[in-house]
């Protein structure tokens, strides 16, 4: 019996992470508890900022001299990490922080469970960089998702998100043993980096500048238009040009269906639970859980749409990932979302009767 | 005399600087240039962070390691580089902008006493952005945003970093000649340390308010912040105190899952949802752990989720157990098939629940908390005879061994074991005591 807290913590240790640097938010504070007891264990780092900025300072800092660094917070703790994202995205410094979601400033409602910082995530920074976002729907996942997410990490020099919520990370749950140990089908990462390798400050290493301004090789400052705009373009080619590697979804796609439903994150689970109940009742449909939510892979949920002219989309805020399908679908295919955003998880009854409209 | 190892460390390629005529920070880069000459020191082993501001343009002027972040976060990033390499040196140049907007860093720096060296460029007033007054400026100072004279107190960034217990504390000036020796001091110090170097702003500071060496001077004696070492502690810095953690820790077992193998059968056959509904104290969380332990010992799948407020000791307490033949998909409750009230605080926060029951949902409730708005099924709680003493102080145990045995969802001893595998010795003796009444 396990919680999300621990899965995740548990991920992180054992992908290799040595510091942690983190400010208490409720529901991410387990992470930050486990981390902080952990890691000296094994002659890590771990600890707590006087706020989230300086907690996601720290674990920059610590990067650029060579430590795997991890964090987690919640929305509001997100906010306060943005500039300090934008730097690392600009740096290159790899960097994997979960979020434990929840919906709104200051204490939420109520702190409860939610999926509202989807899009916060992925425009989480001025610039409008890529970042990749993964989402575990359940305890097992989110332990092989964190270490995926290092890998990921480190490979595009580049913050990865885990995109998890109140109810996985605060729910003790029973799961089968050999889904925790035995990682899932898929497809591995490369562990060389795409472009150059981080150069950790050293004595007696090379000499490094890192800048968080637009900067040439050498990690100087530079206006030089041309520098600036080809910097840029690689930021964005870095992760653009490997989406196919960084996609992850799972499909479960029934012949003869022509309802879609699209589901991530806890809700994902419903849609899971609602599809066992439809087809038990000899309703044809499909389903699919998209696990890397961005980059949006596109190619991906476009091939999961042959013959489909109805799209379901469960999720916990007002339909921030139902937009981005919204663009890929053809316009003669109807979309529904099923949308709670009163702290309430969405019912498998709920998509059910969304399935017969 | 350490034997120089290079007899600049300013990148000479990259000359002149790029300040304005008359502005002091060249003359502090030239300070700290000689200061790591006269130690000796590799430029790989130093680390310069620096803060944003005109101060920020420096790190180009060295041919150390160098890391430019945000505006008033520099402190956070040289504690992280620090933490991890204890091997390198790393020095901080911000201004007093920096100070302010990350004042909050600076302080906190000074207590968390990671061994870095804050040099403070304190020239008064914003000067990369046009003159604005900052938390140093001086009372009634004309700057561009206090156009007739500031109104506010000046901060006193050496004395602030001073009281929040910061080992090497120092104030100077941009023209004191022993600046590359302070530096050094400061370096050498095991711990936090930070010297405020009073500076001019030609561009602003200066015309704006006449204000020259000798004003500067004056000023200085008319607060009463007298220039040298202020304060020169030995406390152990971050990296040795941590080190002391590292080695205590290491003595510990690394954290795990609960493993707990099936030893009981059940033929449940559809999921079913529990609510306990107590208050702070009656260890409800516990007992639905025990609930949700025992039917995993029973080859069943489980969620237990818990809401209580975030006060403790206080107030209502409720634990959601699903109970499953197969692994729990939907782990919300919005219906429960069966809810237990232990305590008033309970039976008013799960109202709403309540009253979504069925008739073939059952209720059960403690003394005086019958009568539930609710359509479904509604039983007392009844403990037997020889248990009643253990109600007051044993509800939830009490109501997870009754539970166990009217649902039969498991075997009762699946109860019993989840008791000795999960909860401490002692208080499974205590739990195990209570459970005996059922038998």
């Amino acid at each position: 019996m396990v919680d999300g807290a621990t899965a995740i913590a548990r991920g992180a240790l054992d992908a290799g992470c040595n510091f942690y640097a983190g400010y208490p938010i409720t529901p991410a504070s387990g992470i930050l508890t486990h981390m902080l007891r952990e890691l000296p264990k094994v002659g890590g780092i771990g600890l707590q900022g006087e706020d989230e900025i300086s907690s996601l300072g720290h674990c920059i800092g610590a990067a650029t001299a060579g430590a795997t660094v991890f964090t987690a917070t919640s929305g509001p703790g997100l906010s306060l990490y943005s500039e300090n994202l934008g730097l690392s995205i600009m740096m290159e410094v790899p960097l994997v922080i979960a979020i434990s979601q929840r919906l709104g400033p200051s204490t939420g409602a109520a702190t409860a469970t939610a999926q509202g910082d989807i899009q916060f995530m992925r425009w989480c920074t001025s610039g409008g960089y890529l970042v990749i976002v993964l989402s575990p729907t359940n305890i097992q996942e989110s332990y092989h998702l964190t270490k995926r997410a290092f890998k990921l990490a480190k490979r595009f020099r580049s913050p990865v998100f885990i995109a998890t919520d109140k109810e996985t990370v605060m729910t003790t749950e029973s799961v089968a043993e050999s889904e925790m140990l035995n990682t899932p089908n898929w497809p591995d990462i490369p562990d060389e980096p795409v472009g150059k390798p981080l150069y950790p400050y050293q004595k007696y290493g090379t000499i490094h500048h890192y800048t968080g301004s637009s900067h040439t090789e050498e990690g100087h400052i530079t206006k030089d238009p041309e520098i600036i705009a080809e910097f840029n373009e690689r930021l964005k080619n870095k992760i653009g040009d490997q989406v196919d590697e960084i996609a992850l979804v799972k499909t479960d796609l029934q012949e003869g269906a022509d309802t879609l439903i699209i589901s991530y994150g806890v809700s994902a689970r419903s849609m899971e639970a609602a599809v066992k109940e439809l087809r038990s009742n000899g309703k044809k449909v499909s389903a699919l859980t998209v696990y890397s939510l961005w980059p949006i892979p596109e190619k991906k949920i476009l091939s999961s749409l042959d013959g489909i002219n109805r799209i379901i989309i469960p999720e916990m805020n007002h339909g921030q990932y139902r937009y981005e399908i919204e663009r890929l679908a053809n316009e003669n295919v109807d979309l529904i979302g099923v949308n709670r955003v009163d702290t309430f998880l969405i019912t498998p009854e709920e998509i059910i009767e969304a399935y017969h409209g | 005399m350490v034997e120089p190892i290079l007899d600049t460390y300013i990148a000479e390629e990259n000359l002149p600087y790029e300040f304005c005529p008359g502005c002091s920070h060249g003359k502090v880069l030239g300070a700290l240039s000689n200061s790591l000459k006269q130690q000796g020191l590799d430029p790989s082993e130093v680390v310069i962070v620096t803060d944003i501001g005109c101060v920020g343009l420096s790190d180009k002027y060295f041919v150390t390691h160098a890391f430019h972040g945000l505006h008033g976060r520099a402190i956070t990033y040289a504690s992280g580089i620090k933490m991890q390499n204890p091997e390198l040196k790393v020095i901080v140049l911000i201004g007093d902008g920096g100070c302010g907007i990350g004042g909050h860093h600076l302080l906190n720096a000074a207590r968390l006493n990671t061994d870095i060296t804050v040099l403070v460029f304190n020239n008064f007033n914003f000067g990369m952005t046009g003159g604005q007054h900052s938390v140093t400026t001086p009372l009634d100072s004309i700057t561009a945003t206090t156009t007739l004279g500031s109104t506010d107190a000046p901060m006193d960034i050496a004395g602030t970093a001073k009281v929040n217990g910061g080992g090497f504390v120092a104030r100077a000036t941009a023209f004191d000649k022993d600046l590359p020796d302070l530096v050094e001091k400061g370096m050498k110090h095991d711990g936090f340390s930070l010297i405020d170097i009073w500076e001019l702003c030609t561009a602003y500071y200066v015309i704006r308010n006449d204000f020259g060496r000798k004003e500067m001077m004056g000023y200085m004696d008319s607060m009463n912040m007298e220039s040298g070492i202020l304060q020169e502690t030995e406390r152990p810095s971050f990296q040795t105190s941590y080190k002391g953690i590292q080695e205590q820790a290491s003595k510990q077992k690394p954290m795990s899952g609960l493993v707990l193998d099936t030893k009981f059968s059940s033929d449940l056959e559809k999921p079913v949802r529990i609510v306990l509904a107590g208050a702070a104290g009656q260890k409800v969380v516990s007992a639905g752990n025990l609930l949700a332990s025992a039917a995993t010992l029973s080859g069943l799948w489980t969620s237990r989720r818990a809401d209580f407020p975030i006060t403790i000791q206080t107030g209502f307490s409720v634990a959601e157990i699903v109970i499953s033949p197969e692994p729990v998909l939907y782990s919300g409750i919005i219906k429960p098939d069966v809810a237990a009230l232990i305590a008033p605080e309970g039976k008013a926060k799960i109202a709403r629940l309540t009253k979504t029951m069925e008739e073939s949902d059952t209720i059960y409730f403690a003394d005086g908390l019958g009568d539930v708005d609710s359509p479904a099924n509604q039983l007392p709680l009844e403990f037997p005879e020889s248990a009643k003493k253990e109600v007051h102080k044993n509800i939830s145990a009490l109501t997870a061994g009754y539970l166990t045995k009217q649902l039969n969802l498991f075997p009762f001893e699946a109860l019993q074991e989840a008791v000795r595998q999960i909860q401490k010795p002692k208080i499974a003796e205590i739990n195990l005591g209570i459970l005996a009444h059922f038998e």
